[in-house]
């Protein structure tokens, strides 16, 4: 990463946000929508991102911390009535404390075995929620009714449920952790984390614990993706196994390789890619999955590093 | 007008009396013209468009592709009958890959792109919850055609309805009496270790036990599992009745080992044909199944006994006596099911006009219209057979086929009553806002 003044990079990443909130003025109303929950998604990227793209240890389990959220909210509003707002809290609690739990256990592996160890309790965390069907619903889930989808802040209420709100809150979600993923890296912490994907050894070296860095980066990503799964679970009303399945360890993967590992932005512009190519193509063929496949490949060969990250290799050295 | 210059110069233009006239019979004139005429009518002549969410792909493709038949036939039947209210009905299909998240996406997609006036097809549980928010949130009318519990739970919203098929809760209900007076009293369930197992684990010992019989044994077996053999001792030796409802590609091969296991002595065997939904009854392996009973919603071979009605749906369809599509006996229906999508679009049409509905502004109109309705009578628009409707949970009931496999055919042996699968309602959606 060539230097660059702080002030271009905060600017740019104003610029998205700002981007952002304009488009919700603007874009008609499934878009807007379509929005929303793209950007409540790439959070999940964003959280991904942060242990792949700039700790390098690629996990295959992520839909676990997806699902502590979504299931940590949902459920407690769901079986307790709790409110939005503690729900939320209490959703990101979980997926922080699971990730703890298992970075304590994975990260006496690395590598391919990281990868199938996180696969592993992501499939055990999946048949759990199968297993105790009684409260999580199963693999049919269970809907967070419209009521229960208010916060009352002083004397004023917002509903989840309005699709203006709703935009808005996704966006201040995506916008929080877009800057503190932006200064975390940006920070020591994230320099360590560069250094222990480029060559651990050498950082242990130099005197760096890099099981307790790599612990943090397990936590912190974790915790974000936890933050997602829970918006996700009171701004859309559902909470499902489906979300703990394999197929959501897979999709941030993706989002983060399409959109540029270790770009900030990079998720962000995978998951709009992937929704919005899934969402085109699905209106002319059933066989939309194949050509999604067929985009991947041409990326891949045309963008070995993601949208972002070949940009960045090719033009633009400063983006973080 | 213009002048020499060819520009226009108002200030030296008179308008005479003559002129005014001339111009308004003019502008009349066109207004009366047949272009206008359509115009003005165009609100109330344009098509009723119905976004169709389908299984295209995913687990639940098979299905999805003989719902889309059976709707399509009924969308033309509808249609040549003069549609509804006069006018043309439209389906709009979207795949939602049998995802509960995309199913949400396309439910958006049909309220706020495609602008369609309901949403309607929908057959996996998963997807339906899934969904329910997103048409709730856009007050879109939703009907399902899913056969899951879930709208009848009233777990749901105002705007979901199932009046085509009945709930599985119903269904299960309604084999115990036969169950425990023909095949046998003691009962020992196999089911597979999610939702659609626990319907069964869930509603089948009560109801059995109302008829003097017992569940004495329920084993659940993992969706992952691929041989069955080691669960098999498992089942008690006083076992009369093996109730079997596995489903996905490993049914085969349960069957198979359970031949295997028991060869000719064998206990009754009871299963829902929701197992081999689109499956050849006759494939290698499934011999072991000849003598065994199983519920089916609409019969898959025709029946001696078949009305007129079951003759023309059937034939509108395109599937053959055997319940394969007409031309290729390959292709086996899912025709326990797929009525439901028949009878749930003639239920649309008459709830449409029975609330005189015009467009997206009557939804809410057509919601209590729905709720209204109370019996749908046997006939062409509702060939399965007779059902009633309970507005306050969204719910239709009818009766339900028991059927032998017999020489290589389902054939029906018992109807049942539609009171037989009555229950008492555990909510009431009328209450909730519109």
């Amino acid at each position: 990463m060539r230097d660059a003044s702080p002030a271009k990079i905060y600017a740019l990443h104003i610029g998205v946000i700002a981007l952002l909130f304009a488009l919700n003025f603007i874009l008609p109303d499934y878009h807007q929508g379509l929005f929303a929950r793209i950007m409540a998604l790439a959070v999940f990227a964003m959280g991904y991102n942060l242990l792949f793209g700039y700790g390098g240890l690629l996990s295959l389990g992520h839909a676990m911390f997806f699902s502590a959220g979504l299931y940590g909210a949902g459920l407690t509003v769901y079986h307790l009535g709790w409110g939005v707002p503690e729900a939320f809290v209490v959703g990101i609690a979980c997926g922080a404390l699971l990730a703890l739990v298992i970075g304590l256990l994975a990260l006496r592996t690395s590598g391919v075995a990281f990868m199938i160890v996180t696969m592993m309790f992501a499939q055990v965390f999946y048949l759990l929620i199968l297993y105790f069907a009684a409260w999580t619903g199963g693999d049919q889930g269970l809907v967070i009714q419209q009521a229960s989808r208010v916060v009352a802040i002083g004397g004023a209420s917002f509903d989840l449920t309005d699709p203006t709100v709703r935009y808005m809150i996704a966006l201040a979600l995506f916008s929080i952790i877009l800057l503190v993923t932006l200064a975390t890296v940006r920070s020591r912490f994230g320099r360590v984390l560069v250094a222990i994907r480029e060559n651990e050894e050498r950082t242990k070296m130099l005197g760096y614990d890099t099981v307790a860095n790599k612990l943090a980066a397990v936590v912190a990503s974790g915790a974000i993706c936890a933050a997602s799964g829970a918006a996700y679970a009171l701004l859309f009303g559902y909470v499902g196994s489906s979300f703990a399945s394999i197929q959501y360890s897979i999709l941030p993967l993706l989002w983060v390789l399409l959109g540029g590992a270790a770009t900030t932005l990079g998720p962000l512009i995978g998951t709009l890619f992937m929704y919005y190519v899934t969402d085109i193509t699905s209106g002319f063929t059933s066989a939309y999955l194949l050509i999604v496949g067929v985009a991947l490949i041409l990326l891949v060969l045309f963008f070995p590093k993601g949208v972002l990250g070949s940009i960045r290799e090719r033009w633009l050295g400063w983006l973080p | 007008m213009a002048d020499k210059n060819g520009f226009f110069d108002l200030s030296k233009t008179t308008l005479s009396r003559r002129t005014a006239l001339k111009g308004m019979a003019a502008g009349a004139g066109l207004a009366l013209a047949p272009g206008f005429v359509r115009y003005s009518q165009a609100q109330s002549s344009a098509p009723i468009r119905i976004g169709f969410q389908s299984h295209r792909t995913g687990i639940g493709a098979a299905y999805g592709r003989w719902y889309e038949k059976t709707s399509a036939a009924a969308v033309k039947a509808i249609n040549d009958a003069g549609g509804i209210s006069g006018r043309k009905v439209e389906l709009v299909i979207e795949d939602d890959g049998t995802d509960p998240a995309r199913g949400a996406e396309v439910v958006n997609k049909f309220a706020k792109q495609h602008k369609t006036d309901i949403v309607f097809g929908t057959l996996f549980s998963h997807v339906v919850i899934g969904s329910a928010p997103a048409a709730g949130e856009n007050k879109i009318p939703y009907f399902v055609v899913s056969e899951g519990h879930h709208v009848a739970s009233t777990k749901l919203n105002r705007y979901v309805f199932q009046p085509g098929i009945t709930d599985v809760k119903s269904q299960i209900q309604s084999m115990a009496p036969w169950i425990a007076a023909n095949a046998g009293k003691k009962v020992t369930q196999i089911f597979p270790d999610f939702a659609f197992g626990y319907d069964h684990r869930d509603y089948l010992p009560p109801a059995l036990k109302a008829q003097g019989g017992d569940v004495i044994a329920q084993i659940a077996i993992p969706p992952t599992e691929s041989s069955f053999t080691k669960y098999f001792p498992q089942i008690p030796a006083e076992t009369e009745v093996i109730y079997h409802v596995m489903v996905g590609p490993a049914v085969l091969t349960f069957v198979k080992e359970l031949g295997e296991f028991y060869g000719s002595q064998r206990p009754q065997l009871f299963g829902f044909i929701d197992s081999l939904e689109a499956v050849d009854i006759n494939s290698p392996g499934l011999e072991f199944l000849d003598g065994s009973h199983f519920w089916e919603g609409s019969p898959r071979y025709a029946q001696p006994d078949d009305s007129a009605a079951q003759k023309a749906y059937r034939a509108a369809v395109g599937i053959d006596d055997n319940g394969a599509a007409v031309g290729d006996a390959k292709d086996v229906s899912t025709a326990a099911h797929m009525f439901g999508c028949w009878e749930t679009l003639y239920v649309v049409k008459k709830a449409m006009e029975d609330a005189g509905y015009k467009g997206p502004e009557d939804r809410a109109k057509l919601v209590e219209a729905t709720e209204a309705l109370k019996e749908f009578a046997e006939g062409p628009e509702h060939p399965q057979g007779p059902k009633t409707f309970n507005g306050k949970i969204h719910q239709c009931f009818g009766i339900q086929n028991i059927s032998k496999v017999e020489g290589g055919k389902l054939k029906v042996v018992h109807k049942t009553k539609i009171e037989d699968g009555l229950y008492e309602p555990e909510g009431d959606y009328t209450t909730q806002a519109l």
